[in-house]
């Protein structure tokens, strides 16, 4: 009812016309797709590379401030600190700050391709947001699991890796799929460094041609693959509960 | 038995928790093929003084001694004095995401170096022989709490331990269950496993334990054979420790 009087309201209002012929052009949707989608491979190559490098990453930071061994107390400091400023920046600021930062500092071998400094801006941010989540996960788990593996003679390392670990990683697994779909979408920020993505060429032969309509095919781009993977997180979260609810004492 | 040197030793140990004294100095001594059992109101420091023993708490004062070696000397890794030692726990800690065999097979084939056909084939036959052979591929929450706590049982059993510490490890069972535990614990003990047990189960101290030790405010204030302890306390505190339970129906 209310998705109809919305409807009602936007296709009475006096602007309609307008924004239907510079919105929703099915021309220049046509003509515009096929560059657009080309653009979108490029933000697929970024997304995949991108989240396995968050994944590890964010892996090593988690398992750092989790440690408890006195010897580590400044690596903790560090990985604290880095989780702290990357997830309190806004992403766009530090794609800017690393995109542009780092190749006027003019230093050899260091790389200066948009793609990949844009890349490395994504990653070290949702790193930071992964690692939270995996430390989530980390200390989800009973200490009492800690305690079986070492009373059984498996040394520290080995009680992380064989024991809290696989159902840490097990539980955290709807919250990471989440965290996929926002950097899939904030892959589009890369484009102010200048690749040509999607977003990148959507704007660009919107404004050769004054219509909106290919940010639009950018859009059901990004729904495409967004939309699946929120309803994979559905079904894996729905199915964890069922696991859970069916278990025995916890 | 007397003659045999002791496998697990306790002297003076102590350890608080954030200024809150758990053990005030405990001595105890459990010989090869004995079974001690401790008792003592919850919050006595049983848990504490068996996770002390096992290395999972550092202690504040005092020694632990397994065949003679103080294992709690800085210079000794705690991971190969553990390997000698297997503790199994009131709430069974299974590990939830490996099946009952991984569950058993884990520590022989990563910590204790078995080759795994050998290390598979004495879990095997380990869970056979309590009544688990069924149910080898099942995760642990298909599994009842007396199942569960046999299963971590036969896990701890497969590391070949020196010595068992169990920590009141019937106390979350319903009490239809209990039974088929204590069943298990008392075929070890006449296997002559040496053993150190925390328990609330009167009955099942005095058939199986050579010797009961009354754990109180951190102290051990009395010991000796479970005829005497149970029926004959000496000390007022033990008295009214027996008492209460007799007035709940646990002895």
């Amino acid at each position: 009812m209310v998705l109809s009087a919305l409807a009602a309201l936007i296709l009475t209002s006096k602007g309609w016309p307008n924004v239907r012929d510079t919105f929703f052009d099915w021309q220049a949707f046509k003509d515009a797709f096929p560059d657009v989608l080309d653009g979108f491979w490029l933000d697929i190559k970024i997304f995949v590379l991108v989240e396995i490098a968050v994944l590890i990453l964010g892996l090593i930071v988690a398992l750092v401030r989790s440690s408890r061994a006195p010897a580590f107390f400044p690596f903790r400091m560090l990985a604290a600190t880095y989780t702290d400023i990357f997830r309190g920046v806004p992403v766009i600021l530090v794609v800017y700050l690393i995109g542009f930062g780092i190749p006027a500092l003019e230093l050899s071998g260091v790389p200066s391709d948009p793609v990949v400094l844009g890349g490395i801006a994504l990653a070290l941010s949702y790193a930071a947001y992964v690692a939270e989540v995996y430390r989530a996960g980390i200390d989800s788990i009973h200490p009492g699991q800690t305690s079986a593996a070492l009373s059984l003679g498996l040394t520290p390392n080995q009680s992380r890796r064989y024991v809290v670990l696989p159902q840490a990683v097990r539980r955290v697994i709807p919250p990471l799929l989440n965290d996929f779909i926002a950097l899939q979408k904030d892959v589009a920020l890369v484009s102010i460094l200048g690749p040509l993505e999607a977003f990148r060429v959507a704007q660009i032969e919107a404004s050769s041609t004054f219509n909106y309509t290919p940010l639009l095919a950018a859009a059901v781009l990004y729904l495409a693959v967004t939309v699946p993977m929120a309803r994979i997180v559905d079904r894996v979260t729905a199915r964890d509960r069922l696991l859970r609810s069916a278990g025995a004492p916890v | 038995m007397s003659a045999a040197a002791p496998v697990l030793e306790v002297q003076g140990v102590t350890k608080a928790y954030g200024g809150v004294a758990v053990l005030r100095g405990v001595d105890l001594a459990v010989r090869e093929h004995e079974a001690v059992a401790l008792i003592g109101a919850s919050g006595s420091g049983k848990s504490t003084l068996l996770r002390c023993i096992d290395l999972l708490e550092e202690i504040d004062d005092g020694d632990v001694l397994l065949d003679g070696e103080v294992i709690t000397d800085p210079s000794v890794d705690p991971v190969e004095a553990r390997r000698r030692l297997a503790m199994v726990f009131q709430a069974f800690n299974l590990f939830p995401h490996l099946t009952v065999l991984q569950n058993v097979l884990l520590a022989p084939s990563r910590a204790h170096g078995m080759q795994r056909d050998e290390a598979t084939e004495s879990a095997r036959e380990l869970l056979a022989r309590f009544g688990l052979g069924e149910r080898d591929g099942d995760y642990p929450d298909r599994l009842s709490g007396g199942q569960q706590q046999r299963v971590a049982l036969v896990r701890a059993l497969a590391t070949r331990p020196r010595a068992l510490l169990l920590d009141e490890i019937t106390s979350a069972l319903d009490p239809e269950l209990v039974g088929e535990v204590l069943e298990v614990v008392r075929e070890l003990k006449s296997e002559g496993m040496t053993m150190l047990i925390a328990t609330h189960e009167m009955g099942f101290a005095r058939d199986v334990a050579d010797e009961i030790c009354f754990l109180h405010e951190g102290r051990i204030i009395e010991r000796g054979g479970p005829a005497r302890v149970l029926s004959e306390p000496e000390r007022p505190e033990t008295q009214r420790f027996l008492r209460r339970l007799l007035s709940a129906g646990r002895v």
